[in-house]
C-alpha cells in the first residue's frame, strides 16, 4: 500500500488497510461532490446547468457566468467597487484587529501570574460553550445604545471579542519558555517590547489560525440587522442580491457561490501546516 | 540603596492583592481592549438576556416587569416553542455525537497517510464548513422535482417511483437538516484531532508494541486516546454548541418557517421573535433557555469525560 506512511507500520493488517481506504473514499466524495459541483457549475454554459444527469466537469467551458455577473454589477445603483471596499474593510479591521487585541490579552493570561486572571479565563472558557445567538438580542440593543447602527463598526467590534481565538492564542503561548521571557527582561526590556519584538513572531502559526477563522466569519457576513444604507453594505448581501432571481440567473448564482466560496478555501490551503499546528494546543482540562 | 536591606513591612491582606495588582499595572494595559469588548458583547448580554426575559420589551417603549409571565407562556402555551425544542434536542442528540464520532474517525484514519495525501484528505473534509454559502449546493440535490439529483438518482434505481418533495414534506425535513449538518460539521474539532493525533509521543507506539498491544483498535483504546484527551475535551464543547444551535441550515433549505413548523428550532424561533416580531422579552426568555441547555449539557459532558480513562 503506497498511500500509507512509511514509518510506524506496528499493529496494521491489510485487510484493515483497505477497509480504511474505502471509507475514506466513500465519505471524502460525500465530503467534495457538493464543493465540485459549486465549483465546476460556475464554468459551465446554461444548456449544461440544467443538463441531467448534472455532470461532475463542464464540457464547454465558459466564463459568461462571470461575465453576466459584472455585467449585472456595473448597472447596479451603487458602484460595486463600494460594496468591495466595505467588505474588505470589516474584513481586514476586524480580523488585523482581532489578532492584535486578542494577542495582546493572551499574553499575560498565558505567562503571569495576577489578580483575577484565573477567573477571566474561566470566564471565555465558558463563553466557549454557548453559540452567540444567545447574545444576540442584548447585542443588538448593546449596540444600538451606543450609536453603532449603520456602522461597520457594529460587525468589527464584537468580532474582534470572539473568545475562540482569545482561547488559542493563550495555549499557543503557553508553551514559550518562560527563560525566554526572563532572559529578555533582565536586558532591560519592557512588558510592551517583550510582546511585540520577542512573543509574536514566535507565534505566527496562532495568528495564521486567528485570521482564518475571523475571516471566512467576516467574509461572508451580509451586514445582518445592522446595516442599512445601500452603500455600507457588504459584497455578501451584494452578491446574494443579484443572485436572488429567476431560473435565468442560475449561471449567475452559481459564479456568486464560487467566489464566496474559493477565498477561504485558498487561504486555508496556503497556511494549512500553521494552522494545524495552533490546534495541537487547544486542549482543554 | 539602604532600602533594599530593610525589612518589608508586614502588609494585610488586601494591602497585599493591592500591591499584587500594582505590580501587574502592564498586564492589566495589555489586556484591557480584549476585556472591555469581551465584557461589552459577551458577559453583559448574558446576564441582561436574564433581566430582559422577565419583562415585556419592544425597544420603543421602555421595558415593563412581567415576572414569569415569558417563561409561562414558553413552556405552556407556546405550542410551537415545543416543536422547536423537539426538534432541537432530536438535531442535537443525532449531530452531536456523530459528528463528534466523524471528526474523530476521519482524523484517525488520515493520520495513517503519507504528509500530502494526508493534508489533501484534511482540507476536502474541512473545506465544507469554511465554504460559505456553499451548503447550498444541497438544495439542487434535494430539489423536490424529477431533476433533483437525490430524486433522479432514487429514481433511477427503482427505489422509489415518484420524487419526493425532501425539502417541504415534514416527514423528510429533519433528514435532510441532518445531513447537511453532518457535511458542514467538520470544523475547528476536526482540525483539533488531526493536530492532536500528530503531536502524540511517537515512541509510546512502540513501547505499547513490546508490551503487547495487538492491533490498531487496542493502540487506539490504550494509548491515542488518553493521549488525546485535552484535544477531545476541546472538540466535545466546539462540537455540542454548534449541534444546539443549528438554525442557518434549516432555514435555508427548508425556509423560515417550515411547513408545519417541522425543521423549526430554538434558534429559529428565537430569531423569530428577536428579529421578526421585536417581541424582546420573549426572544430573551428563549435565549436563556438555550444558553441553560447548552452550559448543562457542556458542563455534564465535561464531567463524564474527564471520568474516561481515569
Amino acid at each position: 500500500m503506497r498511500f500509507l506512511k512509511k514509518t510506524r507500520r506496528l499493529n496494521r493488517s491489510l485487510g484493515g488497510d483497505i477497509a480504511l481506504f474505502l471509507i475514506l473514499l466513500f465519505f471524502g466524495f460525500f465530503s467534495a461532490y457538493p464543493l465540485i459541483m459549486t465549483a465546476s457549475n460556475a464554468f459551465k454554459p446554461l444548456d449544461e446547468l440544467f443538463l441531467f444527469p448534472p455532470r461532475l466537469f463542464p464540457r464547454n467551458l465558459t466564463f459568461d457566468n462571470f461575465r453576466d455577473l459584472s455585467d449585472l454589477i456595473s448597472n447596479s445603483w451603487v458602484p460595486f467597487s463600494r460594496y468591495f471596499f466595505n467588505t474588505i474593510l470589516i474584513t481586514v479591521l476586524g480580523t488585523g484587529g482581532h489578532v492584535l487585541i486578542a494577542s495582546m490579552a493572551a499574553f499575560p493570561l498565558a505567562k503571569y501570574k495576577f489578580p483575577g486572571r484565573g477567573l477571566f479565563f474561566t470566564l471565555v472558557v465558558y463563553s466557549l460553550m454557548f453559540a452567540p445567538q444567545v447574545t444576540a438580542t442584548p447585542n443588538y440593543i448593546i449596540i444600538s445604545k451606543i450609536g453603532l447602527i449603520d456602522n461597520p463598526s457594529a460587525i468589527i467590534l464584537p468580532a474582534i471579542a470572539s473568545s475562540l481565538g482569545l482561547y488559542l492564542m493563550k495555549q499557543f503561548m503557553s508553551q514559550i519558555p518562560d527563560e525566554l521571557i526572563e532572559s529578555a527582561k533582565i536586558d532591560g526590556a519592557s512588558e510592551y517590547r517583550i510582546f511585540f519584538q520577542i512573543v509574536m513572531p514566535l507565534v505566527k502559526p496562532a495568528w495564521l489560525t486567528l485570521i482564518i477563522l475571523l475571516f471566512q466569519r467576516l467574509w461572508t457576513t451580509d451586514g445582518g440587522n445592522f446595516i442599512f444604507s445601500e452603500e455600507l453594505k457588504p459584497l455578501s448581501y451584494a452578491l446574494h442580491q443579484i443572485a436572488a432571481g429567476t431560473i435565468e440567473r442560475a449561471g449567475t448564482i452559481a459564479a456568486v457561490a464560487f467566489i464566496m466560496m474559493i477565498v477561504p478555501v485558498t487561504f486555508f490551503i496556503l497556511s494549512q501546516s500553521k494552522v494545524v499546528e495552533t490546534f495541537s494546543h487547544s486542549g482543554m482540562k | 540603596m539602604e532600602k533594599t536591606f530593610s525589612a518589608p513591612p508586614l502588609l494585610t491582606k488586601r494591602q497585599l492583592l493591592w500591591k499584587n495588582i500594582k505590580k501587574s499595572k502592564h498586564h492589566y494595559i495589555l489586556m484591557a481592549p480584549y476585556a472591555i469588548l469581551f465584557l461589552t458583547f459577551t458577559i453583559v448580554p448574558v446576564i441582561m438576556s436574564l433581566g430582559i426575559s422577565f419583562s415585556y420589551f419592544n425597544l420603543l417603549e421602555p421595558p415593563r416587569f412581567v415576572g414569569l409571565d415569558n417563561y409561562i407562556k414558553l413552556f405552556l402555551e407556546d405550542e410551537v416553542f415545543i416543536i422547536a425544542l423537539k426538534n432541537t434536542l432530536i438535531l442535537a442528540v443525532i449531530t452531536g455525537p456523530v459528528s463528534y464520532l466523524m471528526a474523530f474517525l476521519f482524523a484517525w484514519l488520515i493520520n495513517e497517510l503519507r504528509p500530502k495525501l494526508r493534508s489533501f484528505l484534511t482540507l476536502v473534509f474541512y473545506a465544507p464548513s469554511i465554504s460559505g454559502n456553499a451548503f447550498l449546493m444541497w438544495l439542487l440535490i434535494f430539489s423536490g422535482d424529477v431533476h433533483g439529483y437525490a430524486n433522479a438518482f432514487l429514481m433511477k434505481f427503482g427505489f422509489i417511483d415518484n420524487p419526493i418533495l425532501w425539502l417541504k414534506n415534514p416527514d423528510y425535513m429533519m433528514l435532510v437538516i441532518i445531513i447537511v449538518q453532518l457535511w458542514l460539521s467538520l470544523g475547528v474539532s476536526f482540525l483539533a484531532f488531526i493536530a492532536g493525533l500528530q503531536s502524540v509521543d511517537k515512541t509510546l507506539y512502540e513501547a505499547g508494541a513490546i508490551d503487547g498491544i495487538r492491533n490498531r483498535w487496542q493502540e487506539l483504546w490504550y494509548i491515542t486516546l488518553p493521549s488525546m484527551k485535552p484535544q477531545l475535551m476541546f472538540g466535545a464543547v466546539m462540537q455540542i454548541t454548534t449541534s444546539l444551535a443549528i438554525a442557518a441550515v434549516s432555514m435555508q433549505l427548508v425556509g423560515f418557517p417550515s411547513v408545519q413548523y417541522a425543521g423549526h428550532t430554538i434558534v429559529t424561533h428565537l430569531i423569530d421573535y428577536g428579529t421578526v416580531r421585536y417581541d424582546l422579552g420573549y426572544a430573551s426568555a428563549i435565549a436563556t433557555v438555550l444558553f441553560l441547555i447548552m452550559m448543562s449539557t457542556n458542563l455534564l459532558v465535561r464531567k463524564i469525560l474527564r471520568k474516561v480513562g481515569n
